[in-house]
């Protein structure tokens, strides 16, 4: 055995057990996060991962062009890291293990495509370079000093590779030096004119190079942003299989803890998730918060709960108290009070990261400490949760108010056996003067199709949608319970919502409390009443160019993208016009996720900016599908001094205007 | 030391109505709350109680289901909690009422020393005001009505100095404990329970003290002990004014005739 391999087993074996050690003390912290099982379905959960990060259809996806720099860098790693298995391997064992050693056919093919590979790596790292030094996207780190160092190995990894490659070639050594084009360039045009010692000596010079490189970035992974090379894999295998449009339960008993104050009540999957995060920034890209100026980021919000667990983590192994707080300590590692109640619980975030984090529920989580272990929150909010645990509506109204849109829209109580569909109305349906119209439109659309439909009236109770995204789950928790109770002894089984928050509740979240109704949308009852012919309109709905608004709920959380366009475009005879960002990247209003409630004093304002983006496109009419976005954009075209020109419009009042 | 807070169940009076033959509230199925103005009162006792670690004991006449309300206080923070309640206390005006209350808090007073004893300023369904008076009155105690602000409680020689809200400006008083504090909404905002404390309350006991605890003679509570006697409700008629537009459906339109109606009569100006 030559010296150089045996210096060369020490490093490797030190260098191998050092990278064992720091993924040890890494992965180790994961387990500290309580338990959630991400096991089942297995089939599903490979195929996540084959059509994923395998197909990078992660990171082209959302229009995200540059995505396909990183497939390309992808690709050629995955080729190579085959070829650096061998590298290393040969390294330890140069007479035993060499691809030399294959048959020629197969040798020479796998030659040139490490060869290829290789070119191609340096190139996309090449462009990468350049794209963060001359024309960086905002939404990322472009100077970040780790993408620099990791840009950096894989460069000089490529490079050695061609110099000892090239050596080789120019020694006359390499049997394959025909299949490796750009190995041969270099070393025919560069290293050609080079005594036999000198191209001895670079070939190994190279080597080394190669090699201690090799084991350097190997090492450098966990330490880095990079570290998702490790873990996004893995991350999109556990990803949920369903959309994340709803939160966990909570037990309530005597000694129980609810909501996350500390680290280690995340679950393992929540402590994974931060360990896989790119740094991408694409969620900050679409977070209606971070981009109109608020404290909250989700890229940083997972970035700091994975700084608090490498600092926490290690003492809660042997159960010490926290140093550093998770919500509230002004430094990093810690996430703002306010951060936390500036999400609007849009799902953007979540809808375009590569790598499946889930950053709602996560934000709940913080949430429900505050209002449910620390009864801290913003003060607008005291009154709100006290109007609902009272009235059971937000505005505190009395509930006999619920009624006062019957008489004009002839409705009738729901009776079971009699009635087809419960029309569930909704806080804002029943008591918001404005929505009140939308409920009226809904109702006269309802009887010109011949649906038979009915209402609860003054026994109607709230949802629960906002109460729940703010992390009041206990509140939540008897709202559900009672409301579930409701429909069923009233004997409902499809339910009508015309409000994208209740729909939500009603189909997602109340499966929890062992609800099935069948909960159907207006806008897509419409449209299949539409498309069963059971609705004809007067072909002159006069609405002038009508602009689209996606509401969360119903896009992102539920996936109805097409149904309320297909309703507009049989109406008017014309596709809407869209916004810039519309389906899986429409802007959120503001209201969500019970911000609806909540002041919005810092920075711009979200349903302003939303509004702008709608105005870009000169509608005569907003269209939307959302008691929360009609109020929005109501209050944005005025801020715009654009409400007598623009209109906001529910999709079921365009539909009743223009009924035959 | 003790501090008590009395506060009162009521009738959500948002929905409340009356019944236009009898003259009489209608309360069959409508909710209960706790009066709006004793939760800033059960807050200002829990402030001192996080503050001075004095054990707060809530109070409330009613008839039994007033446990409920009892219970959101001790989800609170409030110590023990009282319900004064049967049958010969029923019908009691503000005077009987106040001498059921007043003999609880002396009765209390034999446990331990009591600092002070927060009201809210009335009541949303009576709206007299009278109770926290009578009650100072009984027990001897200095009232501060009012109160918007505790500016400094002196132990050692057992002092309060409060600023009263009047209108149209502040009074700073000072006087001796025991005190009867009255206090405004604006005092303070209420805390929220949180959902341990709220479990906890779930479990815990109120205290029922019914008139064989109590042994007042009956001629000095509930109907026989009160001097006065409520009549008839009504809602008086408009005689003047008139009401512009139908607010409830059409808030922008009723906005625009109110301001059209100002302009006019020269109210505003633009
Ligand atoms: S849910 Fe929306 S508001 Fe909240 S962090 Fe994600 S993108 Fe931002
Ligand atoms: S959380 Fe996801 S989208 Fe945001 S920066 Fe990290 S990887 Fe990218």
């Amino acid at each position: 055995m030559s010296a150089n391999t045996l210096i060369f087993i020490v490093i490797f074996i030190i260098s191998i057990a050092f990278f064992g050690w720091s993924c040890y003390h890494r992965f180790r912290l994961v387990a500290l996060g309580k338990s959630d099982n991400r096991f089942k379905d297995i089939a599903k959960r490979i195929w996540s991962v084959i059509y994923y990060p395998f197909a990078q259809r992660c990171t082209i996806s959302h229009g995200y062009r540059f995505g396909i720099n990183h497939a390309i860098l992808f690709w050629a790693f995955m080729l190579l890291l085959i070829a650096n298995t061998e590298f290393l391997l040969h390294g330890l064992a140069p007479d035993y293990i060499s691809l030399s050693k294959l048959p020629a056919g197969a040798y020479h093919t796998l030659a040139w495509i490490f060869d290829i590979a290789s070119i191609i790596a340096l190139l996309a790292v090449c462009s990468a370079v350049i794209r963060r030094l001359v024309f960086p996207p905002s939404y990322i780190d472009a100077k970040s000093g780790d993408a620099f160092i990791i840009l950096g190995l894989i460069a000089t990894l490529m490079i050695a590779f061609f110099g000892m490659h090239g050596a080789e070639i120019a020694q006359g050594v390499e049997k394959a030096a025909g299949y490796m084009p750009i190995s041969a360039f270099t070393g025919t045009i560069i290293l050609g004119g080079m005594s036999a010692w000198a191209l001895e000596t670079a070939a190994n010079v190279f080597w080394w190079i190669h090699a201690i490189v090799l084991l350097a970035f190997l090492n450098y992974l966990p330490y880095s942003k990079h570290m998702h090379i490790l873990t996004s894999i893995p991350n999109c295998f556990f990803r949920s299989l369903e959309k994340v449009n709803t939160q966990p339960r909570e037990e309530f008993a005597k000694g129980n803890i609810y909501g996350v104050e500390r680290v280690d009540q995340f679950t393992w999957k929540d402590l994974f998730d931060s360990y896989s995060c790119t740094e991408c920034g694409r969620c900050v890209d679409n977070c209606p918060a971070a981009l109109t100026g608020k404290a909250l980021e989700p890229k940083e919000l997972i970035h700091n709960i994975k700084v608090n667990m490498l600092k926490n983590g290690p003492g809660f192994i042997q159960n010490k108290e926290p140093v550093l707080s998770l919500i509230g300590d002004d430094k990093e590692g810690s996430v703002s009070e306010e951060a936390i109640w500036d999400c609007t619980t849009c799902g953007a975030c979540m809808e375009v990261c590569p790598v499946f984090i889930e950053h709602v529920p996560k934000i709940v989580d913080m949430r429900r400490d505050l209002v449910e272990m620390k009864a801290k929150f913003p003060p607008e909010l005291l009154n709100f949760f006290e109007n609902i645990e009272g009235r059971s509506n937000p505005w505190g109204i009395a509930p006999e108010k619920r009624t006062a849109w019957m008489e004009e829209a002839g409705a009738k109580p729901f009776e079971a056996g009699v009635t087809e569909y419960l029309f569930y109305v909704g806080c804002a349906g029943a008591l918001d003067p404005r929505s009140r119209h939308v409920t009226v439109a809904t109702a006269k659309v309802l009887n010109a199709a011949g649906v038979s439909w009915g209402v609860l009236g003054k026994e109607e109770l709230c949802c629960g949608d906002s109460v729940r995204r703010l992390g009041n789950e206990y509140l939540f928790d008897v709202m559900a319970k009672k409301n579930v109770k409701l429909l069923k002894e009233k004997g409902v089984q499809k339910i009508i919502v015309q409000c994208p928050h209740g729909y939500n509740t009603l189909k997602n979240d109340y499966r929890q409390y062992g609800a099935d109704f069948e909960i159907i949308h207006h806008a897509e009852l419409i449209n299949s009443l539409i498309e069963q012919g059971r609705l004809k309109f007067n072909g002159n709905g006069d609405f002038g160019k009508v602009v689209f608004h996606d509401s969360c709920y119903l896009g992102r959380y539920n996936s109805i993208y097409e149904q309320p366009r297909k309703v507009i475009a049989a109406v008017t005879n014309k596709e809407p016009a869209e916004m810039e960002r519309n389906r899986e990247k429409a802007f959120c209003c503001g209201g969500g996720g019970g911000r609806m409630w909540l002041e919005e004093s810092v920075g711009d304002r979200i349903y302003v900016e939303r509004t702008e983006q709608a105005l870009k496109e000169e509608p005569d009419t907003i269209c939307t599908c959302c008691p929360y976005c009609m109020t929005m954009f109501e209050d944005g075209l005025k801020d715009k001094d654009s409400e007598d020109s623009v209109r906001v419009l529910d999709l079921a009042e365009i539909v009743a205007a223009a009924l035959e | 030391m003790i501090v008590v807070a009395c506060v009162k169940q009521v009738p959500d009076t948002t929905q409340v109505k009356t019944d236009p033959v009898t003259g009489t509230l209608i309360r069959e199925g409508v909710p209960f709350i706790v009066n709006p103005f004793d939760s800033p009162a059960l807050e200002e006792a829990l402030k001192l109680k996080d503050k001075y670690g004095f054990r707060v004991v809530v109070i409330s006449m009613g008839p039994p289901n007033t446990e409920v309300t009892l219970k959101k206080a001790l989800a609170l923070g409030a110590d023990d909690a009282v319900l004064l309640s049967d049958r010969v206390f029923g019908g009691a005006d503000t005077l009987a009422t106040s001498k059921v209350l007043a003999e609880a808090i002396s009765k209390l007073s034999q446990e331990d020393e009591i600092a002070a004893v927060f009201c809210g300023r009335q009541s949303i369904d009576g709206d007299t005001a009278q109770v926290g008076a009578g009650i100072a009155t009984r027990l001897g105690y200095t009232q501060l009505t009012l109160v918007d602000q505790i500016q400094e409680l002196d132990l050692p020689i057992k002092k309060v100095k409060v600023r009263r809200k009047l209108e149209g400006r502040h009074e700073v008083v000072e006087t001796p404990l025991p005190a009867l504090i009255t206090v405004v909404r604006e005092i303070n905002q209420p805390r929220y329970p949180t959902v341990p404390m709220r479990l906890m309350s779930g479990d815990s006991e109120v205290k029922l003290w019914n008139n064989s605890i109590m042994e007042l003679p009956t001629e000095l509570i509930g109907l026989e002990g009160s001097a006065t006697q409520v009549r008839k409700i009504f809602s008086p008629e408009r005689t003047e004014g008139e009401i512009l537009g139908d607010g409830e459906n059409n808030p922008d339109e009723a906005a625009r005739l109110l301001i059209d109606a100002m302009l006019q009569k020269d109210i505003i100006s633009i």
